[in-house]
């Protein structure tokens, strides 16, 4: 699994309701929330995103509500997978149910700045910082989330349990 | 080994020992719950699994509580999927209309949670339930879904953040104090992936609803869930909601705790969460200067009957500062009726405010009270982020039931000492 995009750096304990407002949680649809995505931040947030760019945040990301709703809405927007000091515990599952890698890189997140060209390779563990040059490790993900992610996430998962 | 009280409490769900925090463990669930925003995304889940039918039709709730009664279109659209699969799948704790408040007011009301549970909700304040003694968290819709379709869920043992209260509890302080105080302290990360169990003399002494707020906010620290023991006081109060056959259930003494915290509250003040984190906790006095156009008395922290009458007893008499909106919303049809039958809703009504049916309504920023930009809202709510009740330039206080009520009387943020 790997990834190549442009990063946009969001701050601390960027909340659900940051990441999609309650307003916009009358539609299940990912594309359609994908178009709201952090207008609880700041408002037009999303048209900054080309599909495949990288989302890097501070620490807890993802606090506050359940609403998976949020990791559908960055899935939406067209990003991928997620680098931050740390993530919100609800938050985290429900990215890797819904599909959504998270990296968690703890303080080596300062290393990575808004707009850097980043190439990351999941299987060996490394992030290779284009335009700095550097190259950062991560956290491994927990086997039990990375077989829910490469199995298709969680529905496929229940789905094989339920047919058997 | 002697166990904290999560440790306990999953032990009891699981035929695999726990040996240490951390493990991984398939637990079996109580009950699973979803309301009119999570629902709809948990049951797209479910036709995804290709399930026909939930694990037990008496073990679900769905509660149609966040923009009911529907705001609009959309919302109404939404309710109407939740309503149709209850009908579908015959779950018999289904909840629209004249039976539905805050999901986590009227679960317990309802009998249907209890001491020793666990209990999985697309909802973060799942969490208040631990105020009973159960395990109870939020997990997203498709979780949820998970736990509808096997009537299990996997969880990493937590490891556990004692915190201990002591001392005397001073006048117009309560449970909403003790853990805004708490999250001041720990941080809005401090408890991340932990478990809080809260106990000492003063939590002895609190009462069953003040638990429930207490355990309601743990997510705001972080944590995984907030638990109390269940106690004499917890049995009777499942007792009075129709409940039997419950036990008491406490952490071992001695057992493992990853932190452990004491603090003597014989000189709190109530505590303000200031905007933008409900970490940012002052005592009342330090904020007293600051003019508020709304305030908001509901929630699934503080809208039950113990939460209306607190504040009832300090604007009895009184008047809504001019200018100000007061907004009360019992958190669930029962605590409605008792403030009804006790004179609750005239004084209320008298002073100038404005009663709503139970919703979750403005908490979230649904509906029956948004703030425009540049407005001010002390609330009794749980969260104060940016926007979450309304413009993004508006901001909003966080305050025990008292405080919101002294604060409607001057339309400055108040001691209820103070009038």
């Amino acid at each position: 699994m790997t990834f190549k995009g442009k990063t946009h750096v969001v701050g601390d304990h960027i909340d659900t309701d940051a990441i999609i407002p309650a307003r916009f949680l009358v539609t299940a649809d990912t594309a359609e929330l994908g178009k709201n995505c952090f207008e609880g931040l700041e408002e037009g947030w999303v048209k900054r995103v080309t599909p495949g760019d990288i989302l890097v945040a501070g620490e807890n990301f993802g606090c506050g509500s359940s609403r998976e709703h949020a990791p559908l809405a960055i899935i939406g927007a067209g990003m991928p997978v997620v680098l931050a000091k740390s993530y919100a515990r609800i938050f985290y599952r429900n990215a890797f149910n819904m599909g959504l890698l998270l990296l968690e890189l703890g303080d080596d997140i300062a290393r990575i700045k808004d707009g850097d060209e980043l190439e990351i390779d999941v299987a060996a563990g490394k992030i290779a910082n284009l335009t700095s040059g550097e190259t950062i490790g991560f956290n491994p993900v927990p086997k039990f989330m990375m077989d829910m992610l490469s199995g298709g996430g969680l529905v496929e998962y229940v789905k094989r349990k339920v047919e058997q | 080994m002697r166990q904290t009280l999560a440790q306990k409490i999953l032990q009891r769900h699981t035929d695999q020992p726990i040996t240490a925090d951390g493990q991984i463990v398939q637990c079996r669930v109580s009950l699973v719950l979803a309301n009119d925003i999570t629902a709809p995304l948990a049951i797209k889940s479910i036709r995804g699994m290709g399930v026909k039918k939930v694990f037990d039709k008496d073990k679900v709730a769905l509660v149609c509580d966040h923009f009911t009664p529907n705001k609009d279109i959309d919302s109404a659209e939404q309710v109407k999927v939740v309503r149709d699969f209850a009908r579908e799948m015959d779950i018999t704790h289904y909840y629209e209309g004249g039976n539905v408040g805050v999901e986590h007011a009227i679960l317990p009301e309802y009998g249907l949670v209890g001491p020793g549970d666990i209990i999985v909700g697309a909802d973060s304040h799942t969490c208040t339930y631990g105020g009973l003694g159960a395990f109870a968290t939020g997990l997203g819709s498709t979780d949820v879904a998970a736990a509808m379709a096997l009537g299990e869920t996997w969880f990493k043992v937590p490891e556990t953040i004692r915190v201990n209260f002591t001392g005397k509890l001073p006048e117009h302080v309560g449970g909403k104090d003790l853990i805004l105080f708490t999250i001041g302290q720990t941080g809005v990360a401090g408890a991340l992936y932990k478990a809080l169990e809260f106990g000492g003399e003063v939590i002895d002494d609190l009462s069953v609803e003040a638990r429930m707020t207490m355990a309601n906010m743990a997510i705001e620290a972080g944590g995984k869930v907030g638990l109390f023991a269940a106690d004499e006081k917890t049995l009777e109060y499942c007792r009075a909601h129709g409940r039997d056959g419950d036990e008491p259930i406490a952490a071992d003494p001695g057992a493992a705790y990853w932190k452990e915290m004491t603090f003597d509250v014989s000189s709190f003040s109530p505590q303000i969460a200031c905007p933008h984190l409900p970490d940012n906790v002052k005592p009342v006095e330090e904020v007293s200067d600051v003019r508020v156009d709304q305030v908001v008395l509901g929630s699934c922290t503080n809208g039950r009957i113990s939460d209306l009458r607190e504040a009832a007893a300090i604007i009895r008499g009184r008047k809504v500062a001019k200018g100000v909106r007061f907004i009360v919303i019992p958190a669930s049809p029962g605590a409605y009726s008792m403030a009804l039958d006790e004179g609750l809703l005239r004084i209320f009504l008298d002073a100038g405010a404005i009663i709503s049916p139970p919703t979750c309504g403005p908490c979230l920023g649904g509906h029956m009270g948004i703030l425009a930009g540049g407005e001010r809202c002390l609330a009794t709510t749980n969260r104060n982020f940016k926007g979450r009740m309304g413009s993004l330039k508006s901001e909003v206080y966080l305050a025990n039931p008292a405080v919101a009520a002294a604060t409607a009387v001057t339309g400055f943020i108040t001691h209820p000492g103070k009038l």
